[in-house]
């Protein structure tokens, strides 16, 4: 059989005719994405304003009497939830997953267009549904981002009638979501390459976004599991993890059920949930990094290696969530040492990028500071991850900011960067435009450094045993005076740098309109996606025929050629020589 | 696909012009079944940790099992054993479709298909009248963990059923409206494999279901309980 590319096919090819279609009932993946990266940088700068509302709360308490206790544990647990689920795993994959994947790979689109469309609605759908839940009576839920039974559905938590419900169904409806684009990534990346893109010819972007989506196809099912049995606990009154209890002074009907069982659940959920954002994290990074260093990423085959080991690994880590649970203590020694091993194949990716950067042409570029601005912050909140992975260092620190400034750092700030490095990187394929500057230097600054300002003073609160979710820290012996005088500070600076994303949103806006128009592949990049006839790529992305590919995605300064990167699309016969 | 080798190769070595990734999705089946795995994978997940938060809930002082001792409703199996023959004849009857497309023996392969929409149906009639039957005998969602697990695992399994009987209608009345026979006979074969997965489905939950409490102890100890 002659061979057809699967978006080459007839019935594949689906031109939108009308705005409508090209635009809202998209099914092009590039429209798609930007729906999705849209969609998941709005419901973002919610949970951005709801930080920046406990911050105020915990920086100059008795000050604002619109935060109450309630209100207070609602912020918190919209604002985890939104960043985890709604912003990062959906900008991550939806966006840049569905933007990258056909073109890096050299498809048309993905492999089920239709299903991918239905995805982003689905996900709108999700996100309406939790929003919902601000303005349904009592409110939306307080129980914490993990949604803890017994106390998430028990009168006396805020939203425990009908936030709960909302958030339960929402999550249910974002994992159809996923799945519906999950399913598409996979199938693309395994089928639609173009040809001559073997699987090790890849992108590292793509490897990320790739795993992460089997991780996230494997894990989403236990988050989905144990929202279906809450729902029945609350709904139905039936007893998964109710256990027999005394709620605002009596009994309940309840008997028998297992809290500890919907912790494991949700962790089992959880810790993939890490590696869900961080690995397409770690992939986009490598590119820049390489890109913009004018040099191939240092040990590429490790760093395939690594995403795949880390995949796996992350299955059998998720109990280090629960060394203060009641679980069996016997288990924290296993979970402990997956913990350490984990951190192997996590730290040969950063030798790897530092390696990439050594002796490197180092561009500056606003994606690459950002890029660079990671690899600190995922190594400071690595190695706090090591700290806190022992079992009789977590117990004392499990519930003090020290947690928190760690998982700010490492699963907080580092992807974050990556995004904002992403987003920059990949702004002119998207835009056919260059951002400004200026502005993305100012961004860059205030981000980084007040990151530092707003995380590493947490980590000396959690020292001092300041703990986390409490709204008000009263008059407490063991904290100093000086605490809260450092929590001021903390929330100065994560004010400030809330703020600074409006160089960010303002850059975007007027580059979108009136950035300086670039040339095609301004980064002169060799990865098939600035290879495109037409900068945007328009519909079909590669005009008549797909592009066929002869390497790998990193050809920089290749001895004896002349220029300074070699395309993947260019055969060895066609490639400059230095002294031609 | 040779993960070891395709993980193993040196990419900045190699710069000829590659192979073709795959040939045979001609007619577009390779990657629906692709995509159906991943999707049988995810599902797999989900009803496992169903069953394995099932046993641990298992050891816990109230759970009554629905089966071991003669009060219990499934003592006696015999409706969960004409239920199990009726999702067994509409996997028959689906397989029997998925031969007759192959060999392009449209008629057959829908007479065949729509013995599988019929019986399929009355699996999930049958279902629900086992809910009613349990319900009169006073055997609540909320009563005791093995009822709930019963309900929702059940319910989870024919909402799944409900979900591939759409996919087959819909593949039925495309056929009618298009007349192309290539994409009903991919339709029927993935339709094939998602009936047998959730007939040996049925079966591991017919087995929990009909476990005695001895039984769950058992399986628990297994699992280190």
């Amino acid at each position: 059989m002659s061979y057809v590319a699967i978006a080459d096919q007839v019935s594949e090819l689906h031109d939108p005719q009308s705005f409508i279609t090209k635009y809202v009932w998209s099914q092009d993946h590039k429209v798609i994405a930007i729906q999705y990266g849209t969609t998941a940088v709005l419901v973002g700068l919610v949970a951005l304003v709801l930080s920046g509302l406990m911050r105020l709360q915990l920086g100059f308490p008795d000050t604002f009497d619109f935060i109450d206790p309630n209100s207070y544990l609602q912020f918190v647990t919209m604002h985890g939830m939104i960043m985890v689920i709604y912003l990062l795993t959906a900008l991550l994959l939806g966006g840049f997953g569905n933007y990258l994947i056909p073109l890096m790979v050299g498809a048309r689109d993905m492999v089920f267009p239709f299903l991918n469309m239905l995805s982003y609605w689905s996900y709108l759908l999700s996100v309406i549904i939790l929003m919902a839940s601000f303005f349904v009576p009592g409110g939306p839920t307080g129980a914490g981002w993990t949604l803890y039974p017994p106390q998430a559905i028990l009168p006396g938590t805020p939203g425990a009638d009908w936030g709960i419900i909302l958030m339960l169904v929402s999550l249910g409806v974002f994992i159809v979501a996923f799945t519906m684009g999950g399913l598409n990534y996979v199938t693309t990346v395994l089928q639609a390459r173009a040809r001559g893109m073997t699987l090790m010819r890849m992108p590292l972007s793509i490897w990320g976004i790739f795993v992460a989506t089997i991780l996230g196809l494997l894990a989403f099912p236990a988050l989905l599991v144990s929202a279906v049995m809450m729902m029945f606990d609350k709904v139905l009154a039936t007893s998964f993890f109710m256990p027999a209890l005394v709620s605002l002074g009596e009994h309940s009907e309840t008997v028998g059920g297992s809290p500890v069982l919907f912790q494991h659940l949700f962790w089992f959920f959880g810790h993939p949930e890490v590696y869900i954002v961080a690995l397409p994290a770690f992939g986009m990074v490598s590119d820049v990094l390489s890109v913009h260093a004018r040099k191939n990423i240092f040990g590429y085959r490790m760093m395939v290696w690594a995403i795949v080991a880390i995949g796996g690994l992350s299955f059998v880590v998720w109990a280090h969530h629960m060394y203060v649970s009641g679980m069996n203590p016997t288990f924290g020694f296993f979970f402990a040492t997956t913990t350490l091993i984990i951190a192997v194949p996590t730290a040969i990716k950063v030798y790897n990028w530092v390696l990439t950067l050594w002796r490197g042409n180092i561009h500056m570029t606003i994606p690459m500071i950002f890029a660079i601005g990671f690899i600190f912050t995922f190594t400071h909140g690595g190695l706090t991850g090591l700290f806190l992975g022992n079992v009789v260092i977590d117990l004392p620190l499990s519930d003090t900011y020290f947690v928190v400034a760690h998982f700010h750092m490492v699963m907080g700030v580092s992807p974050i960067l990556v995004l904002f490095a992403a987003i920059y990187h990949w702004f002119p394929l998207a835009s056919g435009r260059m951002f400004n500057e200026r502005l993305g230097q100012l961004h860059f600054w205030f981000t980084f450094l007040g990151t530092y300002a707003v995380y590493l003073p947490m980590h000396y609160l959690g020292f001092l045993g300041v703990p986390r979710r409490y709204f008000a820290m009263g008059n407490t012996d063991f904290i100093p005076e000086s605490a809260q005088t450092l929590n001021s500070g903390i929330t100065v600076a994560a004010l400030i740098v809330g703020l600074a994303q409006i160089f960010f949103i303002v850059n975007i806006i007027i580059s979108i309109r009136g950035g300086r128009k670039c040339d095609k592949n301004p980064w002169n990049a060799a990865s098939l996606e600035w290879l495109t006839p037409d900068m945007p790529p328009h519909h079909g992305n590669w005009g008549k025929t797909l592009p066929e590919v002869h390497r790998w995605a990193y050809d920089y300064s290749v001895p004896g050629a002349k220029d300074d990167f070699i395309p993947q699309t260019t055969p060895e016969s066609e490639v400059v020589k230095e002294n031609t | 696909m040779n993960i070891i080798g395709t993980l193993s190769q040196k990419p900045w070595l190699d710069n000829s012009p590659g192979e073709i990734i795959d040939e045979t999705f001609g007619n577009g089946l390779r990657p629906k079944q692709i995509a159906l795995n991943f999707f049988l994978g995810a599902v797999t997940v989900m009803f496992s940790l169903f069953i394995v938060t099932f046993v641990a809930r298992s050891q816990y002082p109230d759970f009554q099992a629905l089966a071991g001792d003669v009060w219990q409703p499934f003592y006696d199996p015999m409706r969960l054993w004409v239920n199990t023959g009726l999702l067994f004849i509409g996997g028959i009857a689906i397989q029997a479709s998925s031969y007759f497309a192959k060999k392009e023996k449209t008629k057959y392969a829908v007479i065949a298909l729509a013995f599988a929409l019929v019986f399929t149906l009355q699996f999930l009639v049958a279902q629900m009248m086992l809910w009613q039957h349990l319900h009169n005998l006073g055997y609540y969602v909320a009563s005791n963990p093995a009822n709930s697990y019963f309900y929702i695992l059940t319910a989870i399994h024919g909402m799944h059923l409900v979900g591939g009987l759409l996919v087959l209608m819909n593949a039925l009345l495309s056929f009618y409206r298009k007349n192309s026979f290539i994409q009903f006979s991919n339709s029927v074969r993935l339709c094939t494999r998602y009936w047998h997965y959730f007939f040996v489905v049925w079966l591991v939950l017919f087995a929990l279901m009909t476990s005695s409490t001895e039984t769950f102890e058992t399986l628990a100890a297994l699992c280190g309980y």
